[in-house]
């Protein structure tokens, strides 16, 4: 594994979008899903410019076509669930190389794609051109409750230790002869999962006992903060505007 | 079964991202109350936790696996506050950073798969461990229970979400039909892992089972020559009463056997339509559960879809064959776990501040 | 002579009913470094959880440079015992070097430049200043260590409590580390059972064995003392004879300064 930075998204690169204030970035990914989600699937040509903005955006951060391609992968699972729809959805019928299928299948079929694929991408981008550390501040430079973004902030600094400890455990499990091959072997995994859990709690309560040693007590001290100017902000909107006005015409045509 | 973007219409996606992040800032407060200032800490760790437990490959047959959603297990190891945000938590750096679930769906995905597994799960817990007598196979037997309720509950919120604000007007009853029947055999498995975990925990550390705190015997000193009890914990471990306690107990088993009745009336509903679409959407499931291959963090965003040929008809042999073990499985855990009680009074952690 | 930390009659028991401490009595004066020897067991780190107020509720009472370990003062306790503890990884929380070290002297109020100069001097003097925008899980064990180290010495502590400081160290982070700590001015209780380290950096060693303090005098004496040392499940590494590092003057001979008086 060894992969350390918990963040096989993330792209290193020094582009304008790269550069980015973390926030800006968030609240234009987010207004842009949104905008996506809000449009009427009937407007089919409005995706495709949806897809161009995101190329674009791609483009301007350097992104390979191929890396985002391969990252679309994750969403499979609901290809699957989207080539059902129209097999089981109700409505009208049409014939399509002698099958029957139902319109409105085939149209949430089209929707959830379309929208579904959009969302991924656009969260693709905002992974591969922002770091770790930088999102979490983001978020609590959005206002995310503080508690919130610090549990947040210990389990990416603690993901990679014990998804550590427990490849530690496997390999120590294989080299005694024990290898998992059917469910009588779950209770052997499941005190395996027992044994992590109280790690990690009792890691939580070190960590604890470290903070408190270092004067905690209650609230992280602000050490970083992100900020934006107005250009930044305008560069950053620029994404999910276009979309709206894109959107708008989708409504009104 | 992470909903992605497009699912449910922006409307509904937003009105649940409300009910999402109130849920939410309630967990928060009632956290606070539960562990004060180690709240961060210790949430943030069990967060990690149930992410990392995620990816553990549970194996089942023909090279076909699963693995723990997590929710039912946290709400009984730290509580339904701190378990809310915990799965809240992976949800949310899932979405932002693996692009799993889709950011308008957040509120969905924190709604039915955080807040409704976990309060479904500990309510029904505390139930049964109220109702049955005071001892560790009770409370194995309460995880199962929990974990197996909490799953098809949990596409149950979904599918009402579904009703409300889905994109595609298929029939309710058969979205409900194959959520749930999908769910039940998750769930089989997921109760299963639960109950074994649990009583893993339970018999190396009683104290951290949140759930179960107040089945720990008090502590005999030896003073002396003379037993006495141990005086009453700190407050900050003591659990934390929730306002009416019984009202709670009673409206999640109450609750929970309505659900209950629910999903075996959609189950047995149309038997064969929900062994099809069961199978069919074993796909979804499968291909999900093989991309958490063991390397954790790592392959995350590669989908192994060859195993999607698997899928085809393993579902409905997996819920079989994971029933049937299932049961003796965690009867046999229960009977060796009476063996290793009482095993562990050295290793106490000096954690218990009370700065 | 003014002591940094002083602790008389402290005994303590954990909730569950296991006593660990059964009245421990020390004092270290300011600029010492003591080593607090002990087999497993012997109620080490339950000592040093003491020493910062984490634990308290037991009997007698600890003083750091004369204040007293106590609710009404422990920010200022807390600023002024800094204990690296033995896992880096518990002390190394936050996402970057930078803001680990900056942790405890921002949660004690200093901001902006005055922060980031607390911050660079801390690095500095454990040599990691070109890390310091590095996530703590892309350094080496050793390179965590002293890292943890500098995050205690940003806050300018008056004494400095080590947790086992070689446990896992491999010999040439151990050498650079016991370097730092001999360039450090601060007083040092080092908590250890890597014999030779506490020889070549503490000039005084305490024994603690069973929640007392069993022995205290100079380092090279006391694991000379065959009979002692197996009465505390102490043992040399094979083949270490500390007479014959004895010889070797401490390298500091004005810090052997409180230790004086037991046949020197």
């Amino acid at each position: 594994m060894g992969a350390g930075h918990a963040h096989k998204l993330y792209r290193h690169g020094h582009s304008p979008v790269h550069a980015l204030p973390p926030h800006t970035k968030l609240a234009a990914v987010f207004a842009f899903v949104v905008v996506v989600v809000s449009t009427p699937r009937e407007a089919m040509w409005a995706f495709g410019l949806y897809a161009v903005l995101l190329a674009l955006v791609a483009y301007a951060a350097r992104v390979p076509a191929g890396f985002l391609l391969k990252r679309l992968l994750i969403e499979v699972p609901f290809v699957a669930f989207a080539v059902l729809m129209p097999f089981v959805a109700e409505g009208e019928r049409v014939e399509v190389l002698g099958m029957s299928l139902s319109v409105s299948g085939l149209w949430g079929a089209w929707n959830v794609l379309a929208k579904g694929t959009l969302g991924v991408a656009a969260s693709v981008l905002l992974a591969s051109t922002t770091e770790l550390r930088e999102l979490l501040l983001g978020l609590q430079r959005l206002k995310l409750p503080p508690l919130l973004v610090q549990i947040a902030s210990f389990m990416i600094r603690y993901g990679d230790v014990i998804t550590d400890e427990m490849r530690r455990m496997r390999i120590a499990r294989e080299s005694r002869g024990f290898e998992a091959s059917g469910v009588r072997h779950w209770s052997v995994l499941a005190k395996t999962a027992g044994a992590l859990f109280i790690r990690s709690y009792e890691r939580g309560e070190r960590v604890h006992l470290a903070m408190v040693s270092r004067g905690y007590a209650g609230s992280m001290p602000v050490i970083d903060e992100v900020t934006a100017s107005r250009a930044q902000w305008s560069y950053a909107l620029a994404l999910p505007g276009t979309a709206l006005v894109v959107c708008l015409l989708g409504w009104s045509l | 079964m992470h909903v992605p973007d497009g699912f449910i219409d922006a409307p509904t996606s937003v009105a649940t991202g409300v009910v999402a992040a109130a849920a939410v800032a309630a967990s928060l407060r009632g956290a606070r109350r539960e562990l004060d200032e180690r709240t961060a800490p210790l949430a943030g760790l069990v967060a990690a936790f149930i992410f990392a437990v995620q990816m553990l490959n549970f194996p089942v047959a023909a090279g076909t696996s699963g693995h723990l959603l997590g929710g039912a297990l946290a709400a009984i190891l730290v509580g339904p506050y701190t378990g809310v945000l915990c799965v809240s938590v992976v949800l949310l750096m899932q979405g932002i950073l693996f692009a799993d679930g889709g950011l308008t769906a957040l509120g969905v995905n924190i709604t039915c798969m955080g807040i409704v597994t976990v309060v479904v799960a500990y309510a029904l817990f505390r139930g049964l461990v109220k109702v049955l007598p005071r001892t560790r196979r009770s409370v194995t037997a309460a995880s199962f229970v929990a974990a197996l309720v909490s799953v098809p509950a949990s596409a149950l919120a979904f599918t009402a979400l579904y009703a409300v604000g889905g994109t595609t007007d298929v029939s309710i009853g058969k979205v409900a039909t194959a959520m749930v029947g999908v769910h039940i055999l998750i769930g089989i498995g997921e109760a299963a892992i639960t109950a074994l975990t649990v009583g893993a925990v339970i018999a190396v550390r009683p104290d951290l089972v949140h759930g179960a705190r107040d089945l720990r015997q008090r502590l005999k000193l030896l003073v002396n020559g003379e037993l006495v009890d141990a005086p009453a914990d700190e407050p900050t471990a003591a659990p934390v009463a929730a306002r009416s306690p019984r009202k709670v107990w009673a409206a999640g088993l109450v609750a929970s056997l309505v659900l209950a009745g629910f999903v075996s009336f959609y189950a047995s509903a149309s038997p064969d339509g929900l062994e099809k679409v069961a199978a069919d959407n074993g796909i979804d499931k499968k291909v999900e559960e093989h991309a958490a291959a063991d390397s954790p963090l790592a392959d995350y965003g590669v989908k192994d879809i060859t195993d999607a040929r698997l899928s085809g008809g393993l579902a409905g042999v997996i819920g079989v064959g994971v029933t049937m073990v299932a049961g003796t499985g965690v009867f046999w855990a229960v009977r060796r776990r009476r063996t290793a009680e009482g095993a562990d009074a050295s290793d106490v952690s000096p954690a218990s501040t009370s700065a | 002579m003014t002591f940094s930390l002083e602790v008389s009659g402290l005994a303590f028991a954990y909730p569950d009913g296991h006593q660990a401490l059964f009245g421990v009595d020390f004092s270290v004066a300011r600029g010492e470094r003591v080593a607090l020897l002990g087999p497993n067991g012997a109620g080490k780190t339950t000592l040093v959880l003491h020493l910062n107020g984490i634990l308290t509720g037991g009997t007698g009472t600890v003083k750091v440079a004369g204040l007293p370990v106590g609710k009404q003062h422990m920010a200022e306790i807390r600023r002024r015992v800094g204990i690296v503890f033995q896992d880096p990884d518990d002390q190394l929380f936050m996402p970057t070097v930078r803001e680990d070290v900056a942790f405890g002297p921002a949660a004690a109020g200093l901001k902006g430049p005055e922060l980031e100069e607390r911050v660079d001097r801390a690095l500095d003097r454990v040599g990691m200043a070109e890390f310091k925008n590095r996530p703590p899980h892309h350094l080496s064990f050793g390179q965590r260590r002293r890292v943890a180290v500098a995050t205690v010495l940003a806050m300018e502590p008056e004494i400095l409590v080590l947790d086992e400081p070689s446990s896992n160290l491999d010999p040439a982070s151990r050498r650079e580390l016991a370097d730092i700590l001999r360039s450090l001015d601060v007083t040092v209780l080092m908590v250890t059972h890597d014999l030779p380290y506490a020889l070549e950096l503490c000039p005084r060693s305490l024994i603690l064995s069973e929640g007392v303090i069993a022995a205290d005098g100079r380092t090279g004496e006391l694991l000379a003392d065959d009979d002692l040392m197996r009465a505390h499940r102490l043992e040399l590494p094979f083949g270490f004879d500390p007479r014959s590092v004895m010889g070797v003057p401490p390298r500091e001979p004005s810090e052997a300064g409180s230790s004086v008086g037991e046949g020197a």
